[in-house]
Formats: C-alpha cells, sequence, structure tokens
C-alpha cells in the first residue's frame, strides 16, 4: 500500500486485562437502561411513561432539537423507572426486560432501491440515526444537512479495546449493508480507514463501496478524528459525520433483517477484570449482568462504560452506554503512596517518560489505577504533547484558548478538528495534571453556544 | 511509615479549612504532599495517568545539576588554593569550597522557598516546585563571595517581581535565576566583575589584607580573572588556561559555571529523560559557533568559535537556563530560533562588546523576553500553511 499514512507519534497504554479472544456469556438482562447522557447536543423529550409497554425499536426519546430523530428502546419490556438529576434532568430511562424478545419490524430492504430519503427516513424511525457523529464538535448529526463526506475508521487502538476483527467478524455482510446505506447519504464517499499493520489479517480491506485509507502507528491512530486530520481537514463551515463499525453493523441489520438490533460482543477488560474477555450484550446492559468478571468486596473498583482514556465512569450500578462495547474495570487509586516521586524506580507504575524506568521493560503491562500521581499544576512542559498526539496543531495553545475562551484563537489553532478522545493521551501524559478534555470540552460547548 | 501517614492523618485536620491553624493550609499541603504521593484520583477526562509529576521532573532537573554543583564545590577551594599556594590535598580543598557554597544555599533556599510558602498561602494555591530548581540553579551562578545579604535580597526581588506577581511557577516570563543574577549584577557590579570576585577569600583579602586563617598573602602573579577577560589566544596562554583547562573547569568564575565536563554530564540526563529541549541545546551550540566562526575568519577573534563554547556561562547557560521549559520558547520550530539567537547573541556581545565579557545571560533574558513573540509567529506562519494546502487540496 502506498498510501499508506504513517503516524509517528502516539501512545500504546500498557495497561492489563486484555479481553482474551473469546466470548464466554450470553448476557440475558432483567433491566437496561436507555441514558441521554451517552448523545452530546441532545435535548431530550420523553415519549413513554413508567409501565409503558415497548418493543425493541419502539421510540423512548425524541430530541427537542430535530424531533424526528428518535431514540428506541434495545429491547422488548416496560418502562420501569425513569431517572432523574439535579434540576430533573433526565439521566436514564430504564426498562424491564421481557423473556422473550419481540422486535418492530421495519421490513427488510435492499438498500440498492432506496433513495438517500428513504435510507435517511429509516435511519430516523428506528432510531439508528444517533449512529451518526458530527463533526466539528461531536454532536448529533443534523438530518437537514448533507455532510461533506462520512468517515469510519475499521480498527481500535484504544487502550484493551474490543478486537475488531474478533467482535465483528460475523457482522461482514451487515457493515457492507451499512455502508452502501450512508454511501447515499453524502457526495463525498465514505472514507473507509484501516491498519496497515493487519491489512490482509483483516477481512474489512474487502468492504466494497467505500474510498480505503489505511493508517499505522500507535494510539490514537485508530481514533477518527486523527484520520479525518489527515485524509481531509475540516475548514470552517464544513461538516462531516462519522460513523463506528459496530453501528454500521446495527444500520447493516436494520435493512438486512427488519430488526434494531444493537446486540454486540462487548469486551470486560480490565486489571481487576476476572478472566477478561467478551460477552454478547446490548448497550444498556447493567454492569450487575456481570458480576462473575470481579470482584467489588472492598468496593474499590471504578466501573468504566468505554475505555480507560474516553469512557464514561458509570459506577457499579451503572449501565453499557450506547457507543460502547468495552468494559473497563480498574482500582480507584485513593491511597497514599510515600514518598512516590523521588523513588528512583516505581517498576508498579508505568510512564511514558524516562524519568521513570519504564522504558526498560517495554513489554510488561501494568495494574493501572486511577490515582492521579501528582497534584495538578500550571502547564510547564512543552514538548511532551506534541509527542502523543499525531496532528498538525498546537495543542497547548489551543487548551489555552479554550481557557480563556477565545472564539478566535480556538477557530485558528483547530478547534473544529479535534474531539475530547482526540486530546486522551495529553491529558494522560501531563504531568502537571491538567484536566484536558474537560477544558476542551468547555470550550466546545462555548463554540456551540455562540456560533449556534 | 503507616505511623506517620497515621500521624498525619491525625494533624491534618487542625491545618485544614476551619481548624485552628487553617491558615498553614497550603504549607502544610506542601510538606504532606513531599512525603506522600496524594490519594487524589481522576474525576473527568481521562481514568488513568502517567505516573510522572512535577515533583519527579524537577527533581531530575536537580540531579542533572549535582555534578557541577559537586565540581564547583572542589574548584571554589581549587581556586583559593591557587591564589594563596596553600598546596592543599582533594579533601581540604572540597571541604572548603562546601564550607562556602553551603551558606548561598542556604539563603537561596530559606529566602526563596520563605516567599513561595507565603504567597502560595496568600492566594491559597499549593505550592509548587518550581523553585527547588531555582534555588539549586541560583548558588551556581554567583560568584563564591557574593554577600550573603546581597543575594538575599536578589532572591527575593526574582521570586517576587519576576515569578508571584505573574501568577507562580509556569507563568513567570524570565528565568527566575537569571533575574537573580541580573539583580546582582546591575545592582552591585562591583561585586559581580572584576578580577578580584571569582576566587574565594581574595575580596576579603584586598579590603582587610587578612586571608584564610594560614596567613599567607596572595601568591606573586595571581590575576584571578577568568578567561573571558583576555580572550584571546595570546591572553590565555599568558593566563596559563589552555582549551582542556577550561573544558574541565580548573579556572575562575561563578561557581557551577566553569566545568563544561560537569555540565555535559547533566545535559546527558537531561536530554534522556527528556526533561530538557535537545533542540534548544543544540541551536544555542550552533549559534554560538556560528558567530565565533564569523568573528574568528573576519579578524575580530583570534579564538577559533569552539573556544566560545567553553568560555564563561555558555555551557551552564545553553543546558540549564536556556532550555527552561516556562520560559523557553514554547512550539518545536521557535525552539530552533529561539536557541539559536541565544547561542549568536550572547558570543556577540563578548566579540564586540570589551566593556562587557560575559554575554549568556542578558542574551537568555532577552531571548525569554521574546520567546512569545517567536511563537506567536511560528503558530501563525503555521495556521497559514495549513490554510493554503486545504485550499489546494
Amino acid at each position: 500500500m502506498s498510501n499508506n499514512i504513517n503516524l509517528r507519534q502516539g501512545l500504546n497504554i500498557p495497561i492489563s486485562g486484555a479481553a482474551a479472544q473469546k466470548t464466554s456469556k450470553n448476557v440475558a438482562s432483567t433491566v437496561i437502561a436507555i441514558k441521554p447522557t451517552d448523545f452530546k447536543g441532545l435535548m431530550p423529550r420523553l415519549l413513554v411513561r413508567e409501565g409503558d409497554a415497548v418493543q425493541a425499536g419502539s421510540p423512548i426519546l425524541a430530541d427537542k432539537v430535530s424531533p424526528e430523530i428518535l431514540f428506541t428502546s434495545p429491547v422488548s419490556g416496560t418502562v420501569a423507572e425513569i431517572v432523574r438529576g439535579e434540576k430533573r434532568k433526565l439521566l436514564e430511562v430504564r426498562i424491564k426486560a421481557d423473556e422473550t424478545q419481540k422486535y418492530v419490524d421495519f421490513g427488510t430492504r435492499k438498500v440498492n432501491d432506496l433513495n438517500a430519503e428513504q435510507i435517511r427516513e429509516a435511519l430516523l424511525k428506528s432510531g439508528l440515526w444517533p449512529a451518526f457523529i458530527q463533526r466539528p464538535y461531536g454532536i448529533l448529526a443534523n438530518p437537514q444537512i448533507k455532510p461533506k463526506a462520512i468517515f469510519v475508521s475499521a480498527f481500535s487502538t484504544a487502550p484493551l479495546a474490543a478486537d475488531t476483527e474478533y467482535a465483528l467478524r460475523e457482522e461482514f455482510d451487515n457493515i457492507q449493508t451499512g455502508v452502501n446505506a450512508i454511501a447515499k447519504l453524502t457526495d463525498g464517499g465514505v472514507h473507509f480507514s484501516i491498519n496497515q499493520a493487519n491489512y490482509s489479517g483483516t477481512p474489512f480491506h474487502k468492504i466494497e463501496n467505500v474510498i480505503q485509507h489505511t493508517f499505522s502507528g500507535k494510539h490514537p491512530a485508530g481514533n477518527v478524528g486523527v484520520q479525518i486530520h489527515h485524509i481531509s481537514p475540516i475548514r470552517k463551515g464544513e461538516t462531516v459525520w462519522t460513523v463506528s463499525l459496530l453501528m454500521l453493523a446495527a444500520i447493516g441489520k436494520l435493512f438486512n433483517t427488519g430488526r434494531y438490533d444493537l446486540s454486540r460482543k462487548v469486551a470486560v477488560t480490565g486489571p481487576r477484570a476476572i478472566d477478561p474477555s467478551y460477552v454478547n450484550a446490548v448497550p444498556g446492559m447493567s454492569m450487575k449482568d456481570i458480576a462473575e468478571y470481579y470482584d467489588n468486596s472492598a468496593n474499590d473498583i471504578r466501573f468504566i462504560s468505554g475505555d480507560v482514556l474516553t469512557g464514561t465512569n458509570v459506577g457499579p450500578e451503572g449501565f453499557l452506554g450506547f457507543y460502547d462495547n468495552q468494559v473497563s474495570l480498574i482500582k480507584e487509586g485513593n491511597e497514599y503512596e510515600m514518598f512516590g516521586w523521588c523513588k528512583p524506580f516505581r517498576t508498579s507504575l508505568f510512564s511514558a517518560s524516562r524519568a521513570y524506568f519504564s522504558w526498560l521493560t517495554p513489554n510488561k503491562r501494568y495494574d493501572m489505577d486511577t490515582n492521579l500521581h501528582g497534584g495538578e499544576r500550571a502547564f510547564l512542559m512543552s514538548d511532551v504533547y506534541g509527542k502523543v498526539l499525531p496532528m498538525d496543531i498546537f495543542p497547548v495553545h489551543l487548551i489555552k484558548a479554550c481557557l480563556a475562551g477565545n472564539i478566535d484563537k480556538m477557530e485558528e489553532l483547530g478547534i473544529y478538528e479535534v474531539l475530547d478522545e482526540d486530546l486522551a493521551l495529553c491529558e494522560y501524559v501531563c504531568p502537571s495534571k491538567v484536566e484536558w478534555m474537560s477544558i476542551l470540552n468547555s470550550g466546545i460547548d462555548l463554540m456551540l453556544k455562540e456560533m449556534a | 511509615m503507616n505511623g506517620l501517614r497515621k500521624f498525619i492523618d491525625k494533624i491534618k485536620p487542625t491545618f485544614s479549612k476551619g481548624g485552628k491553624l487553617g491558615f498553614l493550609q497550603s504549607t502544610f499541603e506542601g510538606f504532606e504532599t513531599f512525603l506522600f504521593v496524594p490519594n487524589t484520583v481522576t474525576t473527568r477526562g481521562t481514568h488513568v495517568k502517567d505516573s510522572i509529576d512535577l515533583k519527579r521532573l524537577l527533581i531530575i532537573v536537580v540531579m542533572a545539576l549535582v555534578p557541577a554543583m559537586l565540581f564547583g564545590m572542589w574548584n571554589v577551594g581549587y581556586q583559593h588554593d591557587l591564589a594563596f599556594g596553600l598546596g592543599w590535598g582533594f579533601w581540604q580543598t572540597f571541604l572548603y569550597g562546601l564550607v562556602k557554597v553551603i551558606p548561598l544555599y542556604l539563603v537561596s533556599y530559606i529566602v526563596g522557598l520563605g516567599i513561595e510558602f507565603v504567597s502560595a498561602q496568600i492566594k491559597g494555591h499549593e505550592i509548587s516546585e518550581g523553585y527547588l530548581v531555582s534555588g539549586m540553579l541560583i548558588p551556581l551562578i554567583v560568584p563564591v563571595d557574593v554577600p550573603l545579604w546581597m543575594l538575599a535580597i536578589a532572591v527575593a526581588f526574582a521570586v517576587i517581581i519576576g515569578k508571584e506577581i505573574f501568577g507562580g511557577t509556569g507563568m513567570n516570563i524570565w528565568n527566575p535565576a537569571l533575574l537573580t543574577r541580573a539583580f546582582l549584577f546591575f545592582s552591585y557590579p562591583s561585586k559581580m566583575s572584576g578580577d578580584t570576585v571569582w576566587t574565594g577569600g581574595v575580596a576579603r583579602y584586598m579590603a582587610e589584607g587578612k586571608a584564610y586563617e594560614c596567613g599567607n598573602g596572595i601568591i606573586d602573579g595571581f590575576s584571578g580573572a577568568t578567561p573571558l577577560a583576555h580572550p584571546s589566544i595570546e591572553g590565555l596562554q599568558s593566563a596559563g588556561t589552555s582549551f582542556m583547562d577550561m573544558f574541565i573547569g580548573t579556572v575562575p568564575g561563578s561557581v557551577g559555571e566553569t566545568s563544561v565536563i560537569a555540565i555535559l554530564i547533566g545535559a546527558a540526563i537531561l536530554i534522556f529523560t527528556g526533561v530538557a529541549s535537545w533542540k534548544i541545546m543544540f541551536s544555542s551550540v550552533l549559534g554560538g559557533l556560528a558567530i565565533g566562526y564569523l568573528g574568528y575568519f573576519g579578524g575580530i577573534t583570534d579564538l577559533p568559535g569552539y573556544y566560545q563554547l567553553v568560555m564563561g556561562g555558555f555551557a551552564f547557560g545553553t543546558v540549564f537556563m536556556a532550555t527552561d521549559p516556562v520560559t523557553a520558547a514554547q512550539t518545536e520550530c521557535g525552539k530552533w530560533i529561539y536557541g539559536f539567537l541565544i547561542g549568536a547573541l550572547a558570543v556577540t556581545v563578548r566579540l564586540f562588546n570589551p566593556g562587557y565579557p560575559e554575554g549568556m545571560m542578558l542574551a537568555i533574558l532577552l531571548l525569554n523576553t521574546f520567546a512569545p513573540l517567536i511563537d506567536h509567529y511560528v503558530i501563525s506562519s503555521s495556521i497559514k500553511r495549513r490554510a493554503k494546502k486545504v485550499k489546494i487540496a
């Protein structure tokens, strides 16, 4: 492949607990949750009441801004509980699942016979529209517009991420159908990025009707934002959509089977996972459904829906997020460490810098915990971030512009091109322990507010 | 270990907000985090964090300075020994330097950290570790006989005016250690330049006619001048200073700046651990060589360019001062420009201003001032270049 884009900057975080390639459980959830908080930019309107019976595919929520965007139930059952937080903010809609699943029939259809309008309608009605994430800002896609292009990353480099080839190996046909469907929604084509190192090993290089790219490098080479930056950077006024392979499979299933079927293989990972492996589940699965994979008797586990860099802390009672096919279980590091920073060796801890000696043991995997390993300080170092960010932007200056709320500067420095997941590694390596992701998100929120 | 932890947990409420000694919270936290890595966990953003923190980074800089410091202590004794013809052995030489240098460190750290603690207390911040390095640097860039009260005033000036009023470590625009030196240089020039200040005990001998307890007078032919005072082949020869002397560091000068070998050990540590930027060091050397050779071939000096690298504070400034990540240029391209200009400017001052032989300090301070401007132009040119690239695509 001559067009390979090799990214030299990056970092693979050597955390222990990668999932073995086996599926050890079929999770039959009794209660699942739909979480409006999974979707950035959503103002939810509730369409059901407690006690209502729903089928898999029945609408539960709609967006107040674009009411045609529906959010549907992944299972059939009855609405058990509506959980609200401060100021009555809607947090979760919990659904008690039936023993036998009933699906709303959206009808099997041949994608090739459908036009863009029909595809858009099918996705909106079935609740699969939120599969699209719109950039800039990473918000729900606006159904009224035609994006410049649609980008798909066909591999993940995130820590302990589910193995794409294993988790989606049975979904090849569905993904192909999904690609054919979404290709009609844009004139710019579907850009499909494959890992160069595994090019021949992955079946997905055979996906047709796409513009193929290959990437090689460490995390975040698999982040779609980084790929867009190298394929076709987002200019002011442009809009692109991204969609994951996982959601493409669900879109394909909608057209192939007529069902809203989000079932997926979920990787249970992390240093605190017992027998880390895959389970068959649906999003909204409760952490209690995988109780045999951890021992939380000391109440010291953090339950993360997603990976350890960008996932959501959902707590022991929490639920798997809409976009996630990974659960990370790590220890809460709320312990003091005597003389930690001045010990010459701290062999149980990893550091990307050579200030410690973990560079001597490149193959070691570490039982990482959530300790900050220091106190928050002002920015001091300037060159550690560029080493983990394969993008032609100035991350420290961008973050400072976000802190200052300077919209012109944010625009110039590339706020359109990044989401918090792209800068997650900067936060990980930051010796000053600055909260990059939340600062960037506040910058993005400001842009959304001011540019709306 | 557990006992200490229990003790700290026991007295913690007293020092927390609302406690009897709540006003000392920052100080308490400073000591607590010095002993224990805190138990705070990630809340938003990434769930795991690298084990590196500023304390670790800065302790590495301190370690990198140790060879220069130790050599400096020995050299203080050695220069004294030469000046008074005492014929000391190694340990006596080192001990003299130790006794001379320790008070400088005490003043530097007590005054500097004291101000840091107080200002952190006033602002209600955590105490930042930045002064650990500044305090280590300051005694190494002053003449050994600088009066301690002057040093105290200079340190206070640098920390308050140079750092705290900007918001503390990470916010300052000038290197605090160099600001200390600049303050001394302009306020008390007689103690900071000339031929007699560089050798321990000489200034006192000149003033009072008394020397170290042995009672020896200064030997005949003592000059005490640093190599920079006579920057020519002939001048160096008549002073009996060879290139190797300057490389090893057995010449008069500020405490820690003389030994290029010791500085190179520090540079190796800093570059290997990635704490300091090799780009700045390398480009500064390039800049120094460029102007040094320009002067050599232009007939301004008969010293080949590489002599400029081993004389005076060039090496020390390049490795430890110019690379201060806060005050240096922040962009990678900017670092090349910044470093090159420091080296070039320092040697330019040496060659063209006979009244002021050492340009390193002011070259770095000047480029500190201009570093944000350099970054500004690097970033705006990058933005323009990207805009162009996108248009073509």
